[in-house]
């Protein structure tokens, strides 16, 4: 190996005491400089794409922030109690009957929204000619395009009248009303994410099955559908996730009465339309507002699970088949 | 032995399977009914309102006559601005996730930071609105703070749609830039964010009839009932479409007389909102049909 003489001013820099630093540090700084220039994007880039995150602890910190005090002025056992009586006197905050209503909403939803999800997800994945999947699946697009105060007001005017009619009911707003109307909303959110796990189902699982001699239909019933299990099982969680957060349709035709009932004929109130109704009129820091806060933080731990259940059987499915 | 086919076993199959397919195309069609459905009520009822003035007219005497116009410009700016809160920061996530990171831990926390939010409902979003930027940044009701919790609810879609459009780029695109020489960002930049471009835009376009739509977030955050001007600030509070239908719909004290203006605007709102994304996605389809790089 060649070694270089060393340089003069190098030389004296060893040797002499005048230690002249600077030279080392204009090129330390040009080099840092120089640094900056080439490698700022990849933390900037991390530190922006991290604002999701920000949002997410925003909302779980303040939601849960302004709910804490609940289990202090009310406490747990009677806000799970069966009355709501927030401007009565003594008030009560027992939010049973908005838990049951939106339970029974969302599950009566679910009943709809499930089989005809599945239906029309099979349909459009399997059955049906490339044009007209192309066709089902833009009118499924637009059908989850329709803002929910639209479907509220269709309900409003259309579907609830119906009802009355069709039942003969004092009114039409009922939770079987809602139900309907949610179904409906669901239904395109189930039957896309259904769609996307059956396509996820590689082909040489239904090639295979053909080559037994099985027919198109015995092919998805024991091979597709089976292979495509815990995806859509996914897609009716998330369609669950969307039908219980979803406010202004159920808020506009449910009736929003709020009494524990078994009777689909009859109003009810949801967790949504609850906070939807009552924030507007209550005053800031009261016990009121902080109970409104407490189904708020209900409905986002709710979700929060629900969504990372579907979204964990969404990815078991992609992991078995290997994509 | 070969099993002899027995042709009337095979017809019965054949049979269960047109039943069956049958069955599975009515329970999609069912779909499709339900978008006739309400088009078709809200047109029939909807259109004959419409007229210049409806749209360009403040409400008049209670809501019972005049027009929507504060409410359309209310809604185009809470729109606007939730874009503009949001697209720098999905455009930024997008980059990130598609082109610097590569696997690990980091990357999986933000994805299921991004699905998750993308599950939150909006009235959650909307307390979140009123709690922190309307009381703890002191903003109140207003087109701002409006515009801010807007702008949370649309983050994850716009996240998704850029990251898609950005991974749809060919991975070829990338290094023939890095093999000339090009730093990661400068190709990034001058490379595949053009011609991610059509992808980013309708997943924008998409993100905005969301937004338009959205009544929840903003009832608490941004909406005014009824205002006699136009917003002029960032604090001002705002009239907005679907709020002001929402609102003619439960409270509207003359229900005969203002029935027809509420058809109106709930049609103009839905015609707005589909016109969107019609656009989008005829547009999507074409963008991927073209390119095919």
């Amino acid at each position: 190996m060649r070694t270089r003489r060393p340089r003069e001013s190098e030389a004296r820099a060893v040797a002499g005491p005048p230690l002249d630093l600077r030279p080392v540090v204009q090129a330390g700084l040009r080099g840092l400089i120089q640094m900056i220039k080439e490698r700022w994007d990849r933390p900037v880039f991390l530190a922006l794409a991290s604002a999701s995150l920000v949002a997410l602890g925003l909302l779980v910190f303040f939601i849960f922030r302004e709910a804490a005090p609940v289990l202090r002025e009310i406490g747990l056992l009677s806000f799970l109690g069966p009355h709501w009586n927030p401007t009565g006197d003594p008030a009560s905050f027992g939010a049973l009957p908005m838990i049951a209503g939106s339970a029974m909403v969302t599950f009566a939803a679910l009943g709809l929204a499930v089989p005809l999800g599945y239906g029309a997800a099979v349909f459009i994945a399997e059955v049906a000619p490339g044009w007209l999947k192309d066709v089902a699946k833009s009118a499924l697009e637009l059908l989850a395009g329709i803002p929910s105060v639209i479907y509220g007001f269709f309900g409003l005017m259309v579907v609830a009248p119906f009802f009355q009619r069709a039942f003969g009911l004092s009114t039409g707003r009922t939770a079987l009303t809602a139900a309907v109307l949610l179904g409906i909303m669901a239904l395109p959110t189930v039957a896309s994410l259904a769609e996307d796990a059956l396509t996820a189902v590689p082909n040489s699982y239904r090639e295979a099955s053909m080559a037994l001699g099985a027919t198109r239909w015995q092919t998805i019933r024991r091979v597709t559908f089976p292979a495509a299990f815990s995806g859509l099982i996914g897609a009716a969680i998330l369609g669950m996730g969307r039908a219980i957060g979803e406010t202004m349709a159920v808020l506009m035709v449910a009736g929003n009465a709020p009494q524990l009932t078994a009777s689909f004929l009859k109003p009810v109130r949801t967790l949504t339309g609850t906070i939807a109704l009552e924030m507007a009129e209550t005053p800031f820091g009261g016990t009121h507002y902080h109970a409104l806060f407490a189904l708020g933080a209900l409905l986002l731990l709710t979700t929060l699970v629900t969504n990372g259940l579907a979204e964990w059987l969404r990815g078991r499915l992609a992991r078995k088949h290997g994509r | 032995m070969m099993r002899e086919i027995d042709v009337t076993e095979q017809k019965g199959k054949r049979a269960w399977q047109t039943v069956a397919f049958s069955l599975l195309g009515l329970s999609a069609l069912v779909g499709f009914l339900a978008l006739g459905v309400i088009l078709y009520v809200m047109v029939r009822e909807g259109a004959s309102a419409l007229s210049w003035d409806f749209l360009s007219q403040f409400p008049r005497k209670m809501m019972t006559e005049g027009g929507i116009y504060p409410a359309i410009v209310g809604s185009f700016y809470l729109t606007v601005g939730a874009i503009v809160v949001s697209l720098p920061f999905a455009l930024a996530s997008a980059i990130w996730l598609s082109e610097y990171a590569h696997g690990g831990v980091w990357v999986r926390v933000v994805r299921v930071g991004v699905n998750s939010l993308a599950g939150v409902p909006s009235i959650v979003f909307g307390l979140l609105g009123l709690a922190f930027f309307v009381k703890v940044l002191g903003l109140g009701i207003s087109l701002l703070a409006g515009a801010l919790t807007l702008g949370l609810l649309i983050l994850p879609i716009l996240i998704r749609a850029a990251e898609e459009a950005l991974g749809a780029v060919p991975m070829s695109f990338r290094e023939g830039a890095l093999a000339l020489g090009a730093t990661k960002w400068y190709a990034v930049r001058t490379v595949v964010l053009p011609s991610a471009i059509p992808g980013i835009l309708t997943g924008m376009i998409l993100g905005i009839s969301r937004a338009v739509g959205e009544t929840a977030p903003i009832m608490f955050t941004a909406a005014a009932f009824y205002m006699t001007r136009l917003p002029e600030t960032l604090s001002d509070k705002v009239m907005a479409l679907p709020y002001h239908i929402f609102v003619m719909a439960t409270e509207s004290p003359n229900y005969y007389k203002t029935r027809s203006l509420q058809f109106g605007a709930a049609f103009v709102l839905l015609g707005m909102v589909m016109l969107i994304n019609l656009g989008a996605v005829t547009w999507r389809a074409r963008v991927r049909r073209r390119k095919q790089w």
